[in-house]
């Protein structure tokens, strides 16, 4: 019974004396109950959405008003027509759009009958389910209202229209998902441990002393896990598209360039971890605690970045998979060019260019 | 005559944590061309360290080296092409055959095993019978021989051998030696280090080095010159009993084990035969005392007493 | 002292597959005795050892260990021995103290006693000051030795040192011998391997292997006379030149 008793004591001392792994079994937990508690959520609030209002009365003004004292909703826009709305879906300042037809208050008053109808971006169907649900509901607790104490209960019909994804098909948001996820994981994680396992190995020291520029070594070392992203991410849309029925509705050679620039900023971010790794161990944490695991919470493809307290929404800009997700959902299933995403893009590239400098710099030429 | 290797005042520290460690002090050598240079010394003295600063893979606190007559802080780029490198443990891949570990070095090298084949020819005979098989499949003697080789494809000027007997079984040792006496024929410079003492003799000069310092510096023969004092070597039948009846023996400075004999140094003033005579009680069967030429070893132990 | 064998082997032999790395190996180690276990990298000698500490079941053939067999009773002979290797002495992150509480822990002696053979250990070994560092901080040499006397805590009849003084300057090597010597004084039964040729010398008898056999066993005064050398470095050199397996 003792020496089990001393092994534990001794396995207790080692676990204490390791600060590294330490601040991972504290420190993680604590931080993701946080984030997980306060930020990540599936509720919706404060979504933007528009108003196409054909009628312009009463009862028009009073549902409005509802939707924008309900704090699911932030009233963005008064759209003035159906062009408009198109290209505000397309420009992604919405997610859902109210479209009162003309003499809705009339229709109500006189015919018992008047429609409401709700457009939503179901690029991510869940969002869009909550969203309607939510507008119907306010909806409908008007036509209660209207109704107390009338025998004849009048009828508000809402009509649901769900923009490029009609049938709500959860693999539209997934795909794009993955694809990032795919990306980060194979480029940064695989490029970081290949990098510090010939540290390890000390094979890195006699290729360091030779005339090989360490430039090349670098670039070597990226370009196998290059061409394994970009066969990944045919096979990924080939699946989707055939095993699916995902569309890639936008160019193919924009969404392929897209992927290239995203493969080769998580590229650079390999190359970066892999200089502040000691051990594969450690770059596989840093790829899997600092990169992988913001990728998944924070690009948005699990959990809409607009729910999030404001503080997580600014932190998410610096994951470029979010970024990479939103030009991908966009691309293929909304089907925009590069006249929509020409910003992400660029905010993308930029990334791209920082972490290259950054990276290259502090890829040592020496053992220390 | 410009030397092959130089070091002037190298200090180096390390800082781990709250700790500072010290691992070299005042490191200063010349290595000639064509030489065959030895540093021998355990553990802990440095030898890698200074070996990785000579290749310029790390830089000195203090103090500069120069290799091939170029500078190892600004030169370092021209000093990686004319340089071959073989730390310790070897650092091959495993997973790659011996051909494909050789034809990659030559190739970082711009070069070809072909072009170079006479080079290694010597050595490279002696495995190529395995060369489809898997590195890590080799035997360490195989492994310390497939390293070697690669290290000298691209005819480096200088070449460095970190500890490549370690690990490796006394037969391998012996044969590893033979193959750098050859390489000297051809105009290398060879800097090995080892903790084995009994290679140092095969070197044609060798640095002593014992806790980041340089102890002596000087050819074997000399080194074992400058022994202080004379050597005397005794046998008996229980040499455990013998140890301990020396090492209470006013007279001994020095009683150390070493084979087959232990090694004896007598205090100031005393002369053997009052030692002889307090042996020769009869409780030591089979006794014998002789005089022996030091060897480095034992020139070793005594630096390090001092 | 007991005639009966502080280590019998019969016939011992291990087989990976079709590969025999240990082809039936027989001898005895007597009690008190200083046993050098010989042999270049891949003759078997890692494997052998290794069977006899109880790590690992012998394919084919019979063992008895400080009198307990080696099939049947593994766990006894694990209580009366001890073992310390070049690669893994103690550990880096513990002090001497830790490390030895421990290690007296696993042994099961009792608190008194490890409080009492640790504070000989560091007398001994002159260490008193650095009980509470942790051992990563020592010089190798320490470390070794340190790792010897811990390995004898716990008064085992047979210790296993498998290299125990591979890179270790020639003073502390020789300091390291001069405990071993103590410790078989005291009637303790020392199973040594090394590289080094001179401390092969200062074993009672020696065997060595190749390509998984035992070809020589005797004193080492014994051998450099039936070899016709002046030392053991040539017997092994001789010998291990025969061997064919490590370039196979």
């Amino acid at each position: 019974m003792k020496q089990f008793l001393y092994f534990i004591r001794k396995e207790f001392y080692h676990l204490l004396r390791d600060r590294r792994t330490l601040f991972i079994l504290f420190g993680m937990p604590i931080t993701q109950i946080l984030i997980f508690g306060f930020a990540l959520t599936n509720e919706v609030k404060n979504s933007a959405i528009a108003i196409l209002d054909n009628s312009k009365d009463e009862a028009t003004a009073a549902i409005i008003h509802q939707l924008e004292a309900s704090q699911y909703f932030d009233l963005l826009l008064n759209i003035n027509s159906n062009a408009e709305l198109e290209s505000t879906f397309q420009q992604g300042k919405i997610r859902m759009a109210v479209v009162f037809p003309e003499q809705f208050q009339r229709s109500l008053l006189h015919n018992n009958l008047a429609q409401v109808q709700l457009i939503a971006d179901a690029t991510d169907p869940n969002v869009a389910n909550t969203l309607t649900t939510y507008a119907t509901s306010i909806i409908m607790d008007y036509q209660q209202s209207l109704s107390n104490g009338i025998p004849i209960p009048l009828m508000v019909n809402t009509e649901m229209r769900m923009l490029y994804n009609p049938q709500m098909k959860g693999s539209y948001n997934f795909v794009p998902g993955v694809m990032a996820m795919v990306l980060m994981l194979v480029g940064a994680m695989m490029t970081s441990i290949s990098i510090v396992r010939e540290k390890e190995l000390g094979t890195m020291e006699v290729i360091l002393v030779s005339p090989i520029v360490p430039m090349r070594i670098i670039i070597a070392k990226m370009i196998p896990y290059l061409i394994l992203s970009m066969v990944n991410i045919a096979s990924i849309l080939l699946l989707s598209v055939y095993a699916l029925d995902v569309p890639i509705r936008g160019s193919l050679v924009l969404l392929v360039a897209e992927c290239f620039l995203f493969t080769l900023t998580a590229l650079a971010l390999g190359l970066l971890i892999s200089s502040v790794s000691g051990s594969q161990q450690v770059a596989m944490l840093i790829s899997l605690m600092g990169l992988f695991l913001p990728t998944i919470m924070f690009s948005g493809f699990m959990f809409p970045v607009e729910n999030m307290p404001i503080p997580l929404q600014v932190l998410s800009n610096l994951v470029p998979a979010k970024w990479f997700y939103y030009i991908v959902k966009d691309v293929m299933i909304k089907g925009t060019g590069l006249k929509t995403v020409w910003m992400e893009t660029l905010i993308l590239a930029g990334m791209l260019v920082v972490l290259l400098t950054v990276s290259i710099r502090k890829f040592k030429v020496r053992l220390e | 005559m410009e030397y092959a290797v130089r070091a002037e005042g190298i200090y180096k520290s390390f800082h781990t944590g709250s700790v500072q460690l010290e691992a070299l002090k005042n490191i200063s050598l010349s290595v000639q061309r064509g030489e065959l240079f030895g540093l021998i010394g355990p553990d802990g003295a440095g030898k890698t360290t200074l070996f990785r600063i000579f290749t310029t893979l790390m830089l000195a606190t203090k103090g500069n080296a120069w290799v091939d007559g170029l500078e190892v802080i600004g030169d370092y780029e021209e000093i990686r092409k004319r340089v071959g490198y073989m730390p310790g443990k070897f650092s091959l891949y495993q997973d790659l055959t011996v051909e494909e570990n050789l034809s990659f070095f030559a190739t970082l090298f711009d070069t070809s095993l072909e072009e170079n084949y006479d080079l290694v020819k010597d050595i490279y005979r002696q495995i190529e019978p395995f060369k489809h098989r898997r590195a890590g499949a080799l035997s360490g003697g195989m492994k310390q021989k497939l390293a070697l080789s690669c290290a000298l494809i691209h005819k480096p000027s200088v070449l460095f051998l970190d500890e490549p007997t370690t690990g490796v079984d006394a037969v391998s040792r012996k044969e590893f030696w033979e193959l750098l006496r050859n390489l000297q024929q051809q105009q290398i410079t060879i800097v090995v280090s080892t903790p084995y003492m009994d290679e140092a003799s095969m070197c044609d000069r060798v640095a002593l080095m014992q806790e980041g310092r340089i102890m002596e510096i000087d050819s074997p023969d000399e080194i074992t010159k400058k022994f202080e004092k004379p050597l005397w070597a005794a046998k008996a039948k229980n040499m455990y009993q013998l140890m301990s009846t020396l090492r209470s023996n006013d007279g001994v400075a020095t009683c150390y084990p070493f084979g087959q004999f232990h090694h004896i140094t007598l205090k100031e003033n005393i002369e053997i035969e009052t030692l002889r005579k307090s042996l020769g009680g009869g409780e030591h069967l089979d006794l014998t005392v002789q005089q022996i030429e030091p060897t480095i070893e034992d020139r070793f132990m005594e630096l390090m007493n001092q | 002292m007991s005639s009966q064998p502080s280590i019998s082997v019969s016939k011992l032999t291990k087989r990976f597959g079709d590969f025999t790395a240990v082809d039936e190996i027989t001898f005895d180690v007597h009690q008190g005795e200083i046993f050098g276990f010989l042999g270049a990298n891949g003759a078997g000698k890692t494997t052998a050892m290794r069977m006899l500490c109880g790590l690992s079941l012998p394919t084919s053939g019979t063992a008895t260990v400080a009198g307990f067999d080696l099939s049947s009773e593994p766990e006894q002979i694990k209580k009366s021995i001890g073992y310390m290797s070049q690669k893994f002495s103690l550990y880096e992150d513990l002090t001497i103290r830790e490390n030895s509480r421990f290690y007296g822990g696993i042994y099961g002696l009792k608190d008194q006693q490890i409080l009492q053979r640790t504070q000989e250990m560091l007398d001994h070994l002159k260490l008193e000051s650095q009980a509470d560092t942790l051992v990563k901080s020592l010089p190798l040499g320490w470390k070794q030795k340190l790792s010897f006397a811990v390995a004898l805590m716990h008064d085992p009849k047979i210790v296993f040192l498998d290299e125990p003084t591979g890179g270790v300057d020639p003073v502390t090597r020789r300091e390291f011998w001069t405990m071993i010597y103590a410790a078989a004084d005291r009637g303790t039964t020392v199973f040594v391997t090394t590289h080094y040729m001179d401390e092969a010398e200062y074993c009672d008898r020696v065997s060595i292997m190749v390509d998984g056999k035992v070809q020589a066993l005797d004193t080492p005064s014994a051998l450099s006379k039936q070899f016709g050398t002046k030392g053991m470095t040539e017997v092994f050199i001789q010998l291990a030149r025969k061997a064919t397996r490590s370039d196979n």
